[in-house]
């Protein structure tokens, strides 16, 4: 058993490997030059396909894959996500890639800029837009953030057919039909960058994380504000009381322990450095009712953060906790958070990382 | 008459894609779309990275007709000539 982390960078694609989380080697760069903003690993496909977003300054856009971690890789020779022609709009980047459920192995699903969401029923070769989202009324309203305007999360109904994506800015939008319609899932999530703090949308959503627990509970890393939902998103309350600032970019949770998540406060949204200057993730084992800091490993000196999807857990247990800062370096803990080690140092800004496990 | 078609000189960032440095299209296309268009039907993967999906050059990649940029010329409607030389050159960008 092998474990394996995907590290998708602004300039290439790294793949570390290790058979005990502890030490690693590293493999690249695969795809030099390409920004490397989203990653996937298909686990449910045998070999294990590695689906990667790609974007390169010069030649635009792409997804392709590979089987056999990278030794070879494939696209789909018309491209596997293109805008239909009377939209009258060209593709910028793959932000977010997301395999179904299990018991739905072809379907895929892409979050891409401008704001869009794409699904696929071939394992990621073809895409469709899902028009349900593109001719939404609310998207003209959906106004960029600093990155671009995107879809940057996507949470698949585990079951039947409820459905969560998050945009900035737009917010958390819903589906129960399969992802047809959508509506907007807000409530108690503020945004202070408008006249009115508590709009029906508008909200950057940087991150939604899925409790253990169920899809019924859910944590947000919001542009200002940490939020828990305790009913599929319909309501939030916050849960920032006991962080050194509820801003932040990314949040994580447990795939066992019902309860426990991961958060890194960065001072503000105009100080987008660690607080006071040092690394340290926050873990919450009751939910957000407490937080406890977190950072042996990790640097006392540092200015450089860790973007929303540069931070992902492994489905093993302990926990496996990885981040990717953007001065290149990357973390993983074995237990949880309480210790780090450096996987990588001196990469590009790293964009994206997932984790796996392969035989 | 005899129609040489027009040559088509790529990045080498592109030959693997295109699987060559250069490519020799005939009959001469009309204009440059057209050149794309044909270029859209053999090998649709490297056409994408000369232009998006909305028909539209990309914004880092000129191309250049017997030297001159077709941005400063007819952009896609620019007429081609048996003999022309395509250059398809990135531009200077990135960090």
């Amino acid at each position: 058993m092998t474990h394996v982390l995907a590290i998708g960078t602004r300039k290439g694609l790294w793949i570390a490997r290790s058979d005990d989380r502890e030490s690693w080697t590293l493999d690249g760069p695969h795809l030099l030059m390409q920004e490397v903003a989203s990653v996937a690993w298909d686990t449910r496909r045998s070999p294990a396909r590695l689906l990667v977003g790609t974007m390169s300054w010069h030649f635009g856009p792409t997804l392709m894959w590979t089987d056999d971690l990278g030794a070879t890789w494939h696209e789909t020779g018309n491209a596997a996500i293109a805008f239909p022609e009377d939209t009258g709009t060209a593709l910028g980047r793959i932000w977010q890639l997301q395999p179904d459920r299990d018991d739905r192995p072809e379907v895929v699903w892409a979050g891409c800029e401008p704001t869009s969401l794409w699904r696929s029923d071939d394992g990621g070769e073809t895409f469709s837009l899902v028009r349900g989202l593109w001719d939404h009324p609310h998207r003209p309203n959906w106004a960029p953030g600093f990155g671009g305007a995107a879809v940057h999360t996507i949470v698949p109904p585990p079951e039947g057919e409820r459905m969560l994506v998050a945009m900035s800015t737009g917010g958390v939008y819903v589906s129960d039909d399969g992802a047809t319609g959508w509506t907007p899932s807000n409530t108690g999530i503020s945004a202070g960058f408008m006249p009115d703090p508590y709009p029906e949308y508008g909200q950057c959503v940087h991150k939604v994380a899925v409790d253990a627990s169920g899809p019924e509970r859910m944590y947000v890393q919001n542009h200002n504000g940490v939020y828990r939902s305790d009913d599929s998103g319909a309501t939030w309350t916050s849960i920032a009381e006991g962080l050194p600032s509820d801003f932040g970019f990314f949040v994580l949770s447990s795939p066992h322990a019902a309860g426990t998540a991961w958060v890194m406060p960065i001072e503000n949204g105009d100080r987008r450095i660690p607080v006071d200057g040092r690394m340290r993730l926050h873990r919450t084992r009751d939910a957000g009712a407490t937080w406890t800091e977190l950072g042996e490993g990790l640097p006392d000196e540092c200015f450089s953060v860790v973007l929303r999807d540069a931070a992902c857990v492994d489905a093993q247990d302990p926990t496996g906790v990885y981040v990717g800062t953007r001065d290149g370096v990357v973390y993983a803990s074995a237990d949880e958070g309480d210790s780090w080690q450096e996987v990588a140092a001196h990469l590009p800004d790293v964009l994206t990382l997932r984790a796996t496990v392969l035989p | 008459m005899n129609d040489p078609g027009v040559t088509v000189r790529l990045p080498s960032a592109l030959s693997d894609v295109a699987g060559a440095r250069s490519l020799v299209v005939a009959p001469t296309p009309d204009d440059v779309a057209a050149l794309l268009d044909g270029i859209r039907d053999e090998n649709p993967a490297l056409e994408r990275r000369i232009r998006d999906e909305t028909g539209a050059l990309r914004r880092f990649i000129n191309v250049y007709v017997d030297g001159d940029d077709v941005r400063h010329l007819d952009g896609p409607a620019t007429t081609l000539r048996p003999g022309s030389e395509v250059h398809v050159i990135p531009s200077v960008a990135g960090g």
